[in-house]
């Protein structure tokens, strides 16, 4: 059996005496686009910022592409991070720099090429996103869309095994989400990479999933391709997917406190 | 009631040595990085970047420094000069002022200038750049943001501290002798001969070394404040406020310990 390019095995991770990921357990295959859902605060992006080495565990193992994040070994780590292509949720573009400067930062710094070779690659993934010509623009002349295009290009730049979204359509209005969904499964298509993706957006889940895995509060409690489940029973992802709310909020139990307080009562 | 204040006497110690921790770590490794921001021998583009700090850092506050030198040359020389004229020894606001600016009020001017200036820009700059996740991107392309981005902060800082030190102490001393000119009628020429006779080589070099030290503190205090920015805006803007506010304090406590260590060494 080929090794997985993500294993993430027994892994815990506290915030002041809080466990927020409690014992997890996943394994993405190579070539396999994985997408993580999971309310706010269950726990996803912790573990996203673990799998891209961004942090470490209480106890467990990430294994990324053969390379332990737990060895703390430098070598190793820059190995891993070239190797690997993240898109943050905000895209977070150098506003100082042009979008073929963003672009081609991993380039100048990590490789050796000539000035020309970095402008023509550069040209290349901003056209693979669609954004060549606006390559001598700052990121605050661009709209949020194409900002979350220029950051995969930048994600792109060192031609990455594995490719992180965080969030790739939040904010975003359904058109342009919907493009973006797009780019993503052509890009895997294109070059057979592993994607992984984390988000809360239903449509986009199932758009762009081979398998999905689903976090509650610190746990996974699924694992499955995009029909495993829909078609589970386990109530908490139903009222995900059904999209019922936790709580309604409660108008006349609003109106007795506050008339409780205007007549002189405690809140 | 006891325990309680134990407990956090403990808990604000332990924050405390946790914190100098954190800033000897973040110097030692921004040291590691200086050669890489130097021309020839690193990288062009940290050398640039370099540049372009030394403008904000040190260029750019010229016009400050040099108002708050003069204004501080010239207030040493009036209060100098209303105890010294009574025992008729109003010729000894030279050395005042000469001695004053070498060894001790051109390199503090300066950096307490800088540290409001630039120690507070470079935890804004480095705190808005975590909240937007920029130092994360770094980080996940397997570039060190201490070299990326404090290094040629620190490159700058070491350079144009001990620049600025030196039109500080400048402007202090003509101010010296702009008041010695309104308030004696001494000429000039007199006061700067004056000047080169209290000027002394080893003041100079101990107020060059002591802006050095400043430097360090300036910018590994307003980076480590920035670094360590968590949330939103308001998180920048307080860090922006510690920054100033601590790297102050270290400069004065630095100074104090510099001047010590010259006093009793008889360098002073």
């Amino acid at each position: 059996m080929p090794e997985p390019a993500i294993s993430v095995r027994n892994l815990v991770v506290s915030y002041d005496n809080r466990r927020v990921l409690d014992g997890i357990n996943l394994e993405v295959a190579r070539g396999e686009t994985m997408v993580l859902l999971g309310g706010s605060g269950s726990g996803k992006s912790t573990l996203l910022r673990q799998i891209i080495g961004l942090a470490q565990p209480e106890s467990g193992q990430v294994i990324v592409n053969g390379i332990d994040l737990s060895t703390r070994n430098r070598k190793e780590l820059k190995k891993l991070h070239r190797s690997m292509g993240v898109a943050f949720q905000n895209a977070a573009l150098f506003d100082s720099l042009t979008l073929e400067e963003n672009v081609a930062l991993p380039l100048r710094e990590l490789t050796r090429l000539d000035d020309s070779t970095i402008r023509l690659m550069t040209w290349m993934k901003l056209s693979v996103v669609g954004l060549a010509d606006f390559r001598k623009l700052t990121p605050q002349a661009l709209s949020g869309g194409m900002k979350k295009r220029a950051a995969v290009a930048r994600a792109l730049a060192l031609d990455p095994e594995l490719l992180v979204f965080d969030e790739p359509s939040a904010g975003l209005d359904p058109i342009v989400a919907a493009e973006l969904d797009e780019l993503i499964l052509a890009l895997k298509k294109a070059f057979n990479m592993t994607v992984l993706v984390v988000t809360h957006e239903m449509a986009s889940a199932f758009r762009i999933a081979d398998r999905m895995a689903m976090l509650y509060q610190g746990s996974l409690i699924a694992v499955g391709t995009k029909e495993e489940l829909q078609s589970s029973s386990h109530p908490r992802i139903r009222q995900f997917l059904d999209r019922v709310p936790d709580r309604i909020f409660q108008t006349a139990s609003t109106r007795e406190t506050l008339e409780h307080y205007l007549e002189g009562g405690l809140l | 009631m006891n325990y309680s204040m134990l407990d956090q006497v403990g808990h604000s110690t332990l924050g405390h040595l946790e914190y100098i921790g954190g800033l000897v770590i973040q110097s030692g490794r921004t040291i590691r990085a200086l050669p890489r921001t130097f021309p020839m021998i690193g990288n062009w583009a940290r050398w640039r970047s370099a540049l372009v700090q030394m403008l904000a850092v040190g260029v750019d506050a010229i016009p400050m420094v040099g108002i708050m030198a003069v204004c501080s040359g010239f207030i040493l020389a009036m209060q100098g000069a209303s105890e010294l004229r009574r025992f008729g020894a109003i010729q000894y606001v030279i050395d005042l002022v000469t001695i004053g600016f070498t060894r001790e009020l051109g390199p503090l001017l300066t950096a307490i200038a800088v540290s409001g200036r630039s120690g507070s820009a470079f935890s804004a700059e480095i705190g808005a750049m975590v909240v937007t996740e920029e130092i994360d991107v770094l980080r996940t392309m397997g570039i060190d943001p201490v070299e990326f981005v404090l290094a040629p902060k620190f490159l700058a800082a070491l350079i144009m501290l001990p620049c600025l030190t030196v039109v500080s102490s400048a402007c202090g001393i003509l101010a010296g002798g702009a008041f010695m000119r309104i308030a004696t009628g001494m000429a000039f020429g007199v006061y700067l001969s004056g000047v080169t006779h209290s000027i002394v080589i080893n003041d100079v070099m101990t107020g060059l070394l002591k802006s050095l030290a400043f430097a360090a503190i300036i910018v590994n205090v307003g980076c480590l404040e920035g670094l360590r920015v968590r949330g939103g805006p308001d998180a920048v803007g307080r860090s922006a406020t510690s920054a100033v506010v601590k790297s102050t304090f270290l400069v004065i406590l630095a100074d104090v310990g510099f001047t010590t260590i010259f006093y009793l060494t008889g360098g002073q």
